[in-house]
């Protein structure tokens, strides 16, 4: 473990150079005051249940109700419905300077522009390039997560060492998207112009004779790639699910196949899968929502150059860099517009899973 | 929980001659497994793997041969070193030599988790009992909102939200209550989901008999539903833990400079590939190691959870 190179830390300044007192007394107010928060959150909620408790009379259920459940109908109204509501109709405005008649001064208004924002979305190349990115984002990433576990699925159940073989491709799931992005962004993709490859595949690649690929500039594999990374992450999530859903498949239909004369790929087309059809459905459905909302790839790895921008990057380059945040709030409402048929589908479904009860 | 596993295997059904099922068994399984099968699942379960495990070997690449030389001939000739690790949590991280270093962040990450499961694990809690056990007008069509709710991208909440924290009005964005705010308004809809689920199954007797016995509201919330909900808190903490705890776009939003947990600055500088590119790894891999030890060591609620959460109803 000894390098022969001086380690280009001592040369960077002394250690601990970052940490001075006041780096230990404003992180030592951030945690009391993440503990204080946390107490006074309890005590009071603890509080307002012990009041309602003490009202006597036919109110006290009623009064006890609204206690239990207004936080959340509060937070939800105030912090998701309004908020929605308000993104979609800023959506068909546009905040424009304009000078007052009288004094000349510019003042910001808000002017109904109808479907502009929509129009720039679609017409705008790299805007639309997001939106077309956005689509084979939510077409590959379930489609490959939900095929691969379940190949894995049906391939090491019941195997030996079956709970340790799940854990290694469900353990993506812990890291996080930045990390994962780190992981193969800078250690799997890696690409040098000059000299020796050092990212792995490129390596691999070299090694058996073919040309280095720049795996995150090559239009347009480099979305696929990107792609890839959530794969590799959502993957392990569909394998559970699925997994345990195989496991519910009564073995003796599979023994009577069996000794039909059904092999093995004819008995998962025409058992295991419509066996477990429903589960597979909720996976779909599941991982195409994440990979409509999931920017940070894209924005670690790319910051959307090299045509791999997504709508979920671009709203937030758009709201929150450029504050342009009309045009950021029209591509919200299209990320929108994309699960609605998953939203009608899930009610339904849920509706239909109440009336069987 | 909604959904139990079915119990597996020809051990435990009743029926006759079980030794002779038991081969039979076998013997289908024999079929599913071929060669190839297992071949193919070892490779996924290396392509799996051994990403995460390069980290770590790169990690330990000495910044003057980060993309110089790749991990394994550093580690052949036995230049690896941990010096990264104290360097980006102790002295610096980022684009030059006087940036912050990591354990501020760490810190943050922390000090922007724990609340952030707190609050929404309580108020889902209260709610899922309400919605599940106290009947009102409306409850239904509540419970299907709130369902319906999870699947809305948060982006569309984002700009109206961050101007109700902004400095206009409550002006706690870029603090640390603005984030726990957003977190747990974001969190809410799993929430109560997830425990309304869990919360409905327990046993209509039990809270009968509470009721029978005069118990409020509250006191049944206290006595009954908050013991026996533990497993089900238990797993939705752990998915809230590991959401805030990795999660770039409520922090980036929401947050500021003094409250940025470990995934802003390492994003950040992973898009830069200058002369400190070679702490992004060891800082990445700092950033997985609390995530994957809760993960590894909490694995059969984060499971439960998951089969919980993602079968309807």
């Amino acid at each position: 473990m000894m390098s022969t190179e001086v380690p280009l830390s001592l040369i960077r300044g002394l250690p601990m150079a970052g940490l001075d007192g006041e780096f230990w007394s404003t992180q030592g107010s951030n945690v009391l005051l993440a503990l204080v928060a946390i107490v006074v959150f309890l005590v009071v909620v603890a509080l307002v249940m012990y009041g309602a408790d003490m009202v006597r009379g036919v109110v006290r259920d009623k009064v006890q109700l609204v206690v239990l459940i207004s936080p959340v109908l509060f937070l939800l109204a105030v912090g998701l419905i309004y908020p929605a509501l308000s993104t979609v109709w800023l959506s068909f405005n546009d905040v424009v300077k304009v000078p007052d008649p009288v004094t000349g001064i510019y003042t910001t208004v808000t002017q109904f522009v109808g479907l502009d924002n929509y129009q720039f979305a679609f017409t705008d190349p790299t805007t639309l390039r997001s939106v077309i990115n956005t689509m084979v984002w939510m077409v590959l990433v379930p489609a490959l997560s939900t095929g691969i576990g379940l190949a894995y699925a049906v391939f090491i159940d019941r195997a030996k060492g079956e709970r340790v073989l799940k854990s290694l491709v469900f353990m993506p799931m812990a890291i996080s998207f930045v990390g994962a992005s780190v992981i193969w962004g800078s250690i799997m993709y890696d690409y040098n112009q000059v000299g020796t490859q050092t990212g792995m595949l490129n390596a691999a690649l070299t090694q058996f004779g073919f040309p280095a690929v720049n795996f995150l500039t090559e239009q347009p594999w480099n979305t696929v790639f990107l792609i890839l990374i959530l794969v590799w992450i959502q993957t392990g999530f569909a394998m559970v699910i699925i997994s345990a859903a195989i496991k519910g498949v009564p073995i003796e239909m599979n023994e009577a196949a069996s000794l039909d004369g059904a092999n093995a790929w004819q008995r998962f087309w025409s058992i295991t899968v419509p066996s477990i059809r429903a589960t597979l459905v909720v996976v779909l459905t599941t991982i195409t929502i994440a990979s409509l909302k999931v920017y940070d790839i894209v924005r670690t790895l790319t910051q959307g150059r090299d045509g791999t921008d997504i709508v979920a990057n671009k709203m937030y380059v758009l709201s929150f860099v450029e504050g342009r945040e009309p045009l950021g709030a029209s591509l919200a409402v299209i990320l929108f517009i994309f699960v609605i048929p998953i939203v009608i589908y899930n009610v339904r479904s849920l509706n239909k899973v109440k009336e069987t009860r | 929980m909604s959904v139990t596993m079915p119990p597996a295997g020809p051990e435990v059904t009743p029926d006759a001659a079980p030794t002779r099922k038991k081969t039979r068994a076998g013997q289908a399984k024999e079929n599913l497994t071929s060669p190839w099968a297992t071949a193919a699942a070892i490779i996924i379960a290396m392509l799996w793997t051994i990403p995460t495990v390069a980290l770590f070997m790169t990690a330990l690449i000495p910044g003057d041969r980060y993309r110089v030389d790749a991990w394994w001939t550093v580690a052949a000739d036995g230049g690896l070193t941990f010096s990264n690790f104290s360097y980006v949590l102790f002295n610096s991280f980022g684009d030059n030599s006087t940036a912050p270093p990591l354990l501020g962040n760490v810190i943050n990450s922390i000090v922007v988790t724990v609340p952030s499961v707190v609050f929404p694990l309580v108020f889902g809690l209260m709610a899922a009992y309400a919605i599940a056990w106290i009947p009102f007008k409306g409850s239904n069509f509540l419970f299907v909102s709130i369902f319906a709710l999870q699947v809305v991208p948060l982006q569309l909440a984002l700009i109206p939200l961050l101007k109700i924290l902004g400095p206009n009005n409550l002006n706690i964005a870029g603090q640390f209550p603005g984030v726990w705010i957003a977190h747990t308004i974001f969190a809410m809809p799993l929430a109560v989901f997830l425990l309304h689920n869990f919360v409905s199954q327990i046993p209509s007797d039990i809270l009968e008999a509470a009721r029978v016995d005069g118990a409020s509201h509250t006191q049944t919330f206290f006595r009954i539903i908050i013991p026996l909900s533990l497993p089900a808190v238990a797993s939705l903490a752990i998915f809230q833990f590991l959401w805030v705890w990795n999660d770039l776009l409520v922090s980036s939003v929401f947050g500021g400079r003094s409250t940025f947990p470990l995934t802003y600055p390492i994003s950040n500088l992973a898009g830069q590939y200058g002369q400190w590119a070679y702490l992004v790894p060891p800082a990445a891999f700092i950033s997985m190691i609390i995530p994957l030890i809760v993960f590894f060591s909490l694995q059969r609620y984060f499971v439960r959870g998951l089969l919980a959460g993602s079968t309807k109803g």
